[in-house]
């Protein structure tokens, strides 16, 4: 143990003079919960600033020749509109299999048509569905993040974000997401 | 009747050992935290559920808010070398001063033009400085192009290590800015990147 000897320097002389033997032993749990405190503190905030991310991966511009051909029967088409709105349909825009649907993000909006859409899709043709996200001029990165992000919940692998068209912003300018 | 003696012992623990573990882990933690850096501007990031993490090297990200676009790559000696590129890019020559003090800045968010300027300044003005984001627009040669080409090849030069690059962007981000970034890193084949979010819990 740290201790120290701090007995006295021997007899002097013929007196008996003695000095006080004293405990050198401090107290140290104030002091070892202060610590402990301090760490608790430090590994806390470390952890939690370290930046997460969403993987994103883009089609490849170069490699034309590459491209299969996309079957309209698979495709599900998310034109991402003005406040947070979506409008959704399937096939291609100038003849939808389904009726252009303005919806919204969440468990009801387009997780929903999504799920049900890929079961569909999954029933008839034994293949995945794919997604093409056009985000309009008047999206916001928290949609394009959404969007990406429900797709990662359906577990959806195939999907692009692509560039909106004139036909696509007119159909959400009709129903007013634009 | 024989009376049971119990000794008495003191309460008192040595706590020496405790406290040097105590202090040994504190100093661990404080020396290995890594100051956070003061974003020039502010953005308010977007929740998704999926989330991993990123690297702490070789590492760029380009936050992006208010329709301005930030540039910041990790690592002292990447930065050197992406500033050395970037000299030869614009035939602005730095001196090795210079290239030292750019090594210490955590990021950049205005055109090469007034880098020097900015260099020379101190710390206190620095601060003060207006932040007008790096020139970006649909072209080929606008210097995010340039700052993001030239520390991806620093990063290949120094640590032999591809640069991941992620986009740090405000919620309420108008979508053809972001789209700007995108064509910007597509153009040099950089199809795969992250995206900045916070953890949200998936509402089933």
């Amino acid at each position: 143990m740290a201790e120290l000897d701090t007995s006295g320097g021997g007899k002097k002389g013929g007196g008996k003079v003695r000095t006080k033997k004293q405990s050198t032993r401090v107290d140290l749990t104030a002091m070892v919960d202060l610590a402990f405190l301090l760490i608790t503190f430090f590994i806390l905030t470390t952890t939690l600033q370290k930046p997460k991310a969403m993987d994103l991966t883009m089609p490849d511009k170069d490699e034309k020749n590459d491209q299969l051909p996309v079957p309209a029967t698979r495709t599900m088409t998310v034109l991402l509109g003005a406040n947070n709105r979506v409008e959704w349909f399937m096939g291609q825009p100038g003849n939808p299999l389904t009726a252009p649907t303005v919806t919204g993000f969440g468990k009801n909006g387009i997780r929903q048509s999504l799920l049900d859409k890929g079961q569909e899709v999954k029933a008839k043709s034994g293949k995945s569905m794919i997604v093409l996200i056009k985000p309009s001029d008047k999206s916001t990165y928290s949609d394009m993040v959404s969007m990406m992000d429900e797709l990662n919940i359906v577990g959806n692998e195939q999907r692009a974000i692509v560039d909106i068209t004139p036909p696509e912003i007119d159909l959400l300018k009709r129903d007013n997401v634009y | 009747m024989a009376r049971a003696k119990v000794s008495r012992k003191s309460t008192s623990i040595d706590m020496t050992a405790m406290c040097d573990v105590a202090f040994l882990l504190l100093t661990f933690f404080i020396l290995s935290a890594k100051p956070k850096v003061q974003d020039p501007i502010h953005a308010d990031i977007p929740a998704s559920t999926t989330i991993q993490a990123l690297p702490e090297v070789d590492f760029s990200s380009l936050l992006v808010a208010e329709g301005k676009v930030v540039f910041s790559v990790e690592g002292g000696d990447v930065r050197m070398e992406t500033l050395k590129g970037m000299a030869d890019q614009y035939k602005i020559s730095f001196t090795p001063d210079e290239i030292k003090q750019f090594a210490s800045l955590d990021n950049y968010g205005f055109s090469i033009q007034f880098l020097k300027q900015y260099l020379a300044m101190t710390p206190a003005d620095r601060a003060k400085y207006p932040v007008t984001g790096v020139p970006v627009d649909t072209t080929d040669n606008n210097e995010l192009f340039w700052w993001v080409k030239n520390a991806r090849k620093a990063d290949k030069l120094v640590h032999n290590k591809e640069l991941r690059i992620a986009i740090k962007g405000d919620a309420k981000e108008e979508y053809p800015t972001i789209a700007k970034i995108i064509k910007t890193l597509q153009k040099q084949k950089v199809n795969k990147f992250g995206l900045i979010t916070s953890l949200k819990t998936a509402t089933k």
